[in-house]
């Protein structure tokens, strides 16, 4: 790998997954060994490019990639910086666990002589696909297919349980996520017009304070934040979440709401900071708050298991908004604190939740039911999945040693170097009501009941969602390796706003 | 009733918001310094076609298209997955003198139209798509007289089908890439020749995809009489 | 007022218009359409205030023909969900909009 520079690999990371999702059409109707072995290659190969990228551009700085030859802005960029390449290999990871949840499934299915929901590889790697394309875009309006793409795979995803659930959510998710999308091509119209330009790093030379760009930068962040579930926007996230396949549901809110946050941070500190205002951060940082405590509360109320672990998804990305106020407006070392705690995060929160989505759905297996009250006995039963369940809770509540708690903390620190006390509270009592979830489920899953049967599941199941919560707390124990490189090169670390 | 109302302010406010901002942002804007149309046509001669919309989508931009490809295909996966099975036969209809000679004097002359279309595409308005939504809207128009269209369903020949476009489009691909160029550069001497043929593989898959989106669009009568003839 | 300009008020006209209904409406199907016409609205500023004063542009005309195609899978996309999901339910409209 030594021989291909970091600039060659990018374009591998969209051809590779697209090609896999070619491949998963054609064998679609295949069942079993072929089906996981090929799925089995195309997951390590993605992996094993995300590996190869990351350490390339962690070790000799950002590259980029002239799509065509052409060279923007006629043509369109790819380009990987430090944060990007972050991304990268953290979808190739955890999709790769979910992946191999899914095989684990499929295997255990195809024993059994059970049906496992039809044509879930392609939609699978489509969505890898979109988000490599986002997380590597250099163009406004290539962000927008990629969103686009993003959606419909995730709605699909959604829609592939087939019950009558799983369709009105699936169809709630579509509504939000197309007026999302429009009101971002309708801001990309807007830059157009007033930049003559599409590519990324030329905008961030050109734009300037105007009510023209203020309002485009306007309409992306209201579509941006309904497509990440942002409160009071996130009425449709719970279910989507909630009723999808675990697998899916795990995908879902470890990495797909992170595509729209991606943009918008893009957005604000790389793109467009001289046109925000810190009027308009605190402005999301309210609803951050908001967020974090209706989240928290809602999960707290809620009787079924995996629909709580969505909630908390609500909850947790308020916490990424919190980082707007303070970051914009602030001095340079609270700015600095807040982006490593919000992207710590970003990371923490994806390896944490997916472990509890697929924690939970390996329970839920076990118990037959989908209620918190149908764990009671589940304690003596499935002590891995519940071990799992507890390790991301740790990193969720903001308990040391995890990353949660390290992201948390910094975003605790920059609160209190930018004199916003305030948002102390939210995160406290964010904390809190995590907790009180978490220990929720807990407290179910220790109560002894005699009459319980529980069904025996795949150990495969636990081994997963094990690892990514072990990886959630070793992001607790080494971040910052991971938090140098993230943060390397950008914007806003060096005060640009 | 009052949620009815409350959801009618709130959508008017904002409504009304985006439109008067939009209508005011519109009158100050400034013109911009950049000008793309000058390097579109700066770089025209090295662009395999002569039409610059199509040097756009197909050159400059073709990553656009390709995730735009994939877009269609992510609808065509969840048609496929969401089908009815079994599906209930359309019924042996009775001739329908009219509309039976209609349509087979028309359908020639659209594959005709699309053929032409898809080959305009290098040098005025035309390309894939528009050759690809006539071809389709031709097999909905059999479909719908009843006439015999085959159906795009599980066969591994209608999947073959389905995927050609995006396969032939990412083989171009991996092949600029593996020959040491970045992706999707074309060289200039063949570039004509690939979109053409990228363009030809993408018609046919968009035909049976956007056919396909029709054909396996769920019943919404579940287990309903035969529907009659000449009621859809 | 030239045609470009004219192109980009009609879109700001039909854009608003559509996201009222877009956001009144409980039918699914006239959503749909509303999302659409919304669409519509999108591509005729994209296009309009991208020419207007400078002449034409391939670029936004290519960047709409994307963009239609996008749409085009969005709203068949949707209209397969909401087939299914009126064969299961009976009902064309999500289950919290139902009266």
């Amino acid at each position: 790998m030594t021989a291909v520079s970091a600039g060659q690999l990018l374009p591998w990371l969209l051809v590779a997954p697209l090609a896999w999702a070619v491949i998963a059409v054609l064998i679609e109707s295949r069942r079993g060994a072929l089906t996981i072995a090929v799925h089995a290659i195309g997951v390590l190969l993605h992996v094993a490019l995300g590996v190869a990228l990351y350490t390339s551009v962690a070790r000799s700085g950002p590259a980029a990639h002239a799509l065509g030859g052409w060279s923007a802005p006629l043509g369109i960029g790819l380009r990987a910086d430090g944060l990007a390449v972050t991304l990268v290999l953290l979808t190739a990871v955890v999709s790769a666990a979910c992946a191999v949840y899914v095989m684990t499934t499929e295997r255990a299915a195809h024993d059994a002589d059970a049906e496992t929901p039809r044509y879930f590889w392609p939609l699978f790697w489509l969505l890898v696909t979109s988000l490599n394309g986002i997380w590597l875009a250099g163009d406004l309006f290539n962000l927008y297919v990629g969103l686009e793409l993003l959606g419909l795979s995730a709605v699909g995803l959604v829609a592939l349980g087939g019950s009558e659930t799983a369709l009105s959510s699936a169809l709630r998710y579509l509504m939000a996520a197309l007026l999302g999308s429009l009101a971002y091509l309708l801001g990309v119209a807007l830059i157009y017009a007033a930049y003559g330009t599409l590519a990324l790093p030329e905008l961030a030379e050109l734009i300037a304070r105007e009510p023209l760009t203020q309002l485009a930068i306007a309409l992306m962040t209201i579509g941006l934040c309904l497509k990440t579930a942002l409160f009071p926007l996130h009425g449709w996230l719970p279910p989507a979440h909630g009723v999808a396949l675990t697998p899916v549901s795990a995908l879902l809110s470890a990495l797909v709401v992170k595509g729209s946050f991606y943009i918008l941070f893009r957005l604000w500190f790389d793109v467009a900071p001289e046109a925000v205002t810190p009027l308009a951060a605190q402005g999301l940082g309210v609803l951050g708050a908001g967020a974090v405590l209706w989240g928290g509360w809602q999960a707290l109320r809620e009787p079924k298991l995996k629909m709580l672990v969505a909630h908390s998804t609500v909850a947790q990305l308020g916490y990424l908004f919190l980082f707007f106020p303070l970051a914009v407006g602030t001095g340079v070392s609270a700015a600095a604190l807040a982006t490593q705690g919000m992207l710590l995060h970003l990371v923490a929160h994806a390896f944490a939740k997916s472990a509890m989505f697929l924690a939970s759905g390996t329970l839920i297996a076990a118990a037959g039911r989908g209620g918190v009250a149908d764990l009671a006995g589940i304690g003596r039963h499935m002590p891995m999945s519940l071990f799992a369940f507890g390790l991301a809770g740790v990193s969720l509540m903001g308990l040391p040693p995890s990353g949660g708690f390290n992201a948390k903390w910094l975003l605790l620190q920059s609160a209190l170097a930018s004199g916003q006390w305030f948002w102390l509270c939210v995160l406290l009592s964010g904390g809190l009501l995590t907790a009180g979830y978490v220990f929720r489920v807990f407290r179910e899953s220790f109560v002894e009941s005699k009459d319980s049967q529980f069904t025996p599941t795949p150990r495969g199941y636990d081994w997963v969602a094990l690892t990514l919560a072990a990886m959630a707390i070793a992001l607790g124990l080494a971040s910052q390796a991971p938090l140098s490189t993230m943060t390397s090169g950008l914007r806003v670390m060096a005060g640009g706003t | 009733m009052r949620r009815r109302v409350a959801r009618h302010a709130v959508a008017g406010v904002a409504s009304v918001a985006v439109g008067i901002a939009l209508w005011q942002a519109i009158g100050v804007r400034s013109i911009p310094t950049v000008s793309l149309p000058a390097l579109v046509r700066e770089a025209m001669p090295a662009s395999g076609v002569s039409h610059d919309i199509t040097a756009v989508l197909l050159n400059f931009r073709s990553y656009d298209t390709l995730l735009e490809i994939a877009v269609l295909l992510a609808a065509a996966v969840v048609a496929l997955a969401l089908r009815d099975t079994p599906r209930e036969r359309m019924p042996a209809s009775q001739p329908y003198l009219i509309l039976d000679t209609f349509v087979w004097r028309i359908t020639p002359l659209l594959v005709l139209v699309a053929a032409y279309l898809l080959w305009a595409g290098s040098t005025r308005p035309g390309g894939a798509f528009q050759a690809g939504s006539v071809l389709a809207g031709a097999a909905v128009l059999l479909r719908l007289s009843g006439l015999a269209v085959l159906s795009v369903d599980d066969r591994l020949a209608s999947r073959v089908v389905v995927v050609f476009g995006l396969s032939v489009f990412l083989l171009v691909a991996a092949g600029t890439l593996l020959a040491g160029q970045p992706l999707l550069a074309y060289p200039p001497a063949w570039a004509g020749a690939l979109i053409l043929m990228i363009e030809a593989a993408l018609t046919l898959s968009i035909a049976v995809v956007l056919f396909s989106l029709f054909d396996n669009a769920p019943q919404s009568r579940p287990a309903a009489a035969p529907a009659q003839r000449g009621e859809a | 007022m030239n045609a470009d300009r004219l192109y980009a008020y009609v879109g700001v006209v039909l854009f608003a218009m559509a996201m009222y209904a877009f956001l009144t409406h409980t039918h699914l199907l006239r959503r749909l359409l509303a999302f659409n016409v919304m669409g519509g609205g999108t591509f005729l500023i994209l296009v309009g205030l991208a020419q207007d004063g400078r002449g034409p542009d391939p670029v936004p005309q290519a960047l709409v023909l994307t963009g239609i195609v996008v749409a085009v899978s969005a709203t068949a996309l949707a209209i397969i969900l909401l087939r299914r999901w009126f064969a299961l339910s009976r009902s064309t409209a999500l289950p919290e909009d139902q009266s």
